[in-house]
């Protein structure tokens, strides 16, 4: 059985003008108790690779140029 | 990052602590500044800087013992009523009287606690007998103070690595512990003199009712690895059909009242506006007065400030919308509710083994020792019941102390190696196959069964035919599981701890025939408490590798419990005025 993707809209977005992982900041992907953030490959910015997010905020408070915005998931909300 | 690699490496340390949240980094601390030159390797699956229950902090001490507040003898009295007379007191005596001097000691690391216009500890009313609430204004700080010890002291820290599996030496001693990285899939197996688990809660057992599968109350890190690594190994488990069920704000799924909120005025009450508890402090007594108003038509429940001053409800809203649950504010603007205008509606959580907030946990002596010699567990997952944070840094520190005292002229014990292989090989299934069912629906069919079949009141025919189909389900796990890279890789191996904690709540909860702890263990077919013959604890197991229970005899009271006390927290519904 084959797998498909199913979109899904994600709690967590990052500034990427704000954010500093080009310098080689990995905060918030290093905190992250359900390491669910990663830095994309070509923008060497951080986003939310997994939805699997406990709402908790040490990405946001531990980084260093504020640009991590945490939301209340979708089904939650 | 994320590829699979299938590497290989093994190091040793006398004591290795598994879980860095808030026991394990206490246990690693007090192991090594008891002995110095013990080699200490603290295991976590996040990151201990931020990890566990108290990743962003706590709002408090819902359990500390304080001279002049309360005493040992009364704790361990209170905590032996509020379960059922279910307990072993010598380790909850231990935990009373010690829990002070670790008060001073986390104050020492900067964690500061309430105090009043006098200097003196600043301790509130929740409980139905004692006063053992401590706020904590500045409880963001924890993980900060904790890591600055743990740097100090020199513990080694291994972040990012699963624990899957236990070592059990040749003699029958604990010989290490198996791990896998979560982002490479690369295993490390640790060989260890000793080993403290300190895992914390099965957190991802029960669904919670938004259907978001990281929505839990607690930290969704805590799959239950702890429960059933201490399983596989063949140490004994006490008492898991004690459930975790919290009264919790609806959806966002957080803690709401009591420890905060109810000291200053705020309480739990039904659509009328009425107050219909005695007593907001969590037991399975107090969540079963919770279901039957959520079902006898006065429900939903709430959670009530809007009664108070408006600054003091602005005074709470503060408190908990900053430091344990920060995004607890975002929910509520989201919502557009404000404690001072309107009730705030409250919900039942989904189930989970904690003996933090209730008794499901690792069966462990005054030492922290579990039935494996030189295994202890500490926390969440150990038996103590009712032990909160508090609990989990004085048990931690016991363990860690004792441990260093154990392996004392100890060598390591020889295990097989063959066991390595086949964890290895257990792990890394869902890797090998092309096409499969993902970890996330296994996982989310297992927790729906879990919601559907197992969410008390417990029906026999139920919990029979969720064995069943959790059966069903080990099989796909087991032959179609797949996984494309290393973090679907540890969603899959939490997967099969669920799986094995959803086997255990069933199994445990049907052997137990009575009914106790309130809604924990409401049994629809044997609704009594049946003191003569059930008043021990269940000790499941794995024996010739299958589940097996056991009574264990309650070891005789230290504090004794007088006839007219012993029913205390039965008496929990508000007396309704002729
Ligand atoms: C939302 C919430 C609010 C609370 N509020 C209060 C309060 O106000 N006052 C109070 O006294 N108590 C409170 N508690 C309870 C208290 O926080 C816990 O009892 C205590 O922190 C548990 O500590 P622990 O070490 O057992 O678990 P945790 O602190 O959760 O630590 C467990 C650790 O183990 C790690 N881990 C899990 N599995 C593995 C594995 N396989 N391998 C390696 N590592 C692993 C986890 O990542 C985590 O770091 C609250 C709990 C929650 C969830
Ligand atoms: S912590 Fe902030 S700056 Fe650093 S990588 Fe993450 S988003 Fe970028
Ligand atoms: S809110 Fe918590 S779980 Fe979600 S991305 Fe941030 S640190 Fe991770």
């Amino acid at each position: 059985m084959p797998l498909v993707n199913n979109p899904t809209s994600v709690p967590v977005t990052v500034d990427e003008k704000k954010c500093i992982a080009d310098k080689g900041c990995r905060v918030c992907v290093d905190v992250c108790p359900l390491d669910v953030l990663r830095i994309n490959d070509l923008t060497n910015k951080a986003y939310m690779k997994y939805d699997e997010c406990w709402y908790c905020m040490p990405c946001e408070a531990d980084c260093p140029t504020d640009a991590v915005t945490v939301n209340i998931p979708y089904l939650l909300r | 990052m994320d590829e699979i690699n299938e590497g290989l490496s093994e190091v040793e340390c006398d004591i290795l602590v598994i879980g860095g949240g808030t026991a394990g980094p206490m246990a690693a601390y007090k192991a090594r500044k008891k002995n110095p030159d013990a080699k200490v390797i603290l295991l976590e699956k996040a990151n201990v800087k931020r990890s566990g229950a108290i990743s962003m902090g706590m709002d408090g001490l819902n359990n500390a013992v304080i001279p002049g507040h309360s005493t040992p003898e009364q704790y361990t009295k209170e905590i032996t009523i509020a379960n059922d007379g279910i307990c072993d007191q010598a380790a909850v005596y231990k935990y009373a009287q010690n829990c002070y001097s670790i008060i001073e000691e986390l104050d020492k690391f900067g964690i500061r606690f309430q105090k009043d216009e006098n200097g003196e500890f600043d301790v509130k009313k929740v409980h139905h007998i004692g006063t053992y609430v401590l706020p904590m204004p500045n409880g963001d700080t924890v993980k900060k103070a904790l890591y600055r010890q743990l740097r100090r002291a020199r513990v080694l820290i291994s972040n990012r690595f699963m624990a899957t599996r236990l070592l059990t030496g040749k003699t029958g001693r604990i010989a290490g512990a198996i791990s896998v990285n979560t982002r490479t899939g690369e295993f490390l197996v640790i060989k260890a003199k000793a080993v403290i688990m300190c895992t914390g809660a099965a957190g991802r057992l029960g669904l919670p009712t938004s259907g978001y599968l990281f929505g839990t109350y607690e930290n969704p890190t805590n799959s239950g690895e702890g429960y059933t690594m201490a399983y596989h190994a063949g140490a004994k488990l006490a008492n898991l059909e004690c459930f975790q069920i919290n009264p919790l704000i609806k959806d966002y799924n957080g803690p709401a009242c009591a420890y905060v909120a109810g000291p200053l005025g705020g309480y739990t009450a039904n659509a009328n506006n009425e107050r219909f508890i005695e007593c907001d402090y969590w037991s399975g007594q107090m969540m079963q007065e919770f279901h039957n108003e959520l079902v006898s038509g006065k429900g939903p429940v709430f959670l009530k400030l809007n009664h108070l001053h408006k600054d003091t409800a602005d005074h709470i809203e503060e408190i908990l919308h900053t430091v344990e649950r920060p995004s607890r504010g975002l929910f509520h603007e989201g919502r557009n509710t404000k404690y001072s205008d309107k009730m705030i509606e409250m919900h039942i959580s989904e189930i989970g083994f904690c003996s933090g907030h209730s008794a499901s946990g690792v069966f462990v002596d005054d030492n922290a020792l579990t039935t494996i010699p030189g295994l202890y567990a500490a926390g969440d997952m150990a038996s103590v019941p009712h032990n909160y944070m508090l609990g989990a840094f004085t048990n931690g520190a016991i363990a860690g102390e004792h441990a260093v005292d154990y392996i004392n002229d100890l060598d390591f014990d020889d295990f097989d190696q063959e066991e390595i292989v086949r964890e290895k090989e257990r792990v890394l299934a869902p890797t090998k196959r092309e096409d499969g069912i993902p970890p996330n629906q296994i996982e989310f069919k297992i927790r729906r069964l879990v919601n559907d079949y197992l969410q008390p009141p417990k029906v026999t025919k139920k919990y029979e035919l969720c064995q069943d189909r959790l059966a069903e389900i080990r099989e796909d796990m087991e032959q179609n599981m797949v996984v494309r890279d290393s973090h679907e890789l540890m969603r899959a191996t939490e997967t099969s701890s669920i799986l094995d904690c959803a086997d255990m709540a069933a199994f445990a909860s049907l052997y137990r025939k009575e009914s106790r702890w309130g809604l924990y263990h409401n049994r629809i077919d044997y609704p009594e408490r049946d003191d003569d013959n059930w008043k021990c604890h269940v000790l499941l197991s794995k024996k010739d590798g299958n589940m097996v229970c056991e009574k264990r005899d309650i070891q005789p009271y230290i504090i004794p419990i007088a006839e007219e006390e012993k029913d205390m927290y039965d008496k929990q519904r508000v007396a309704v005025e002729a």
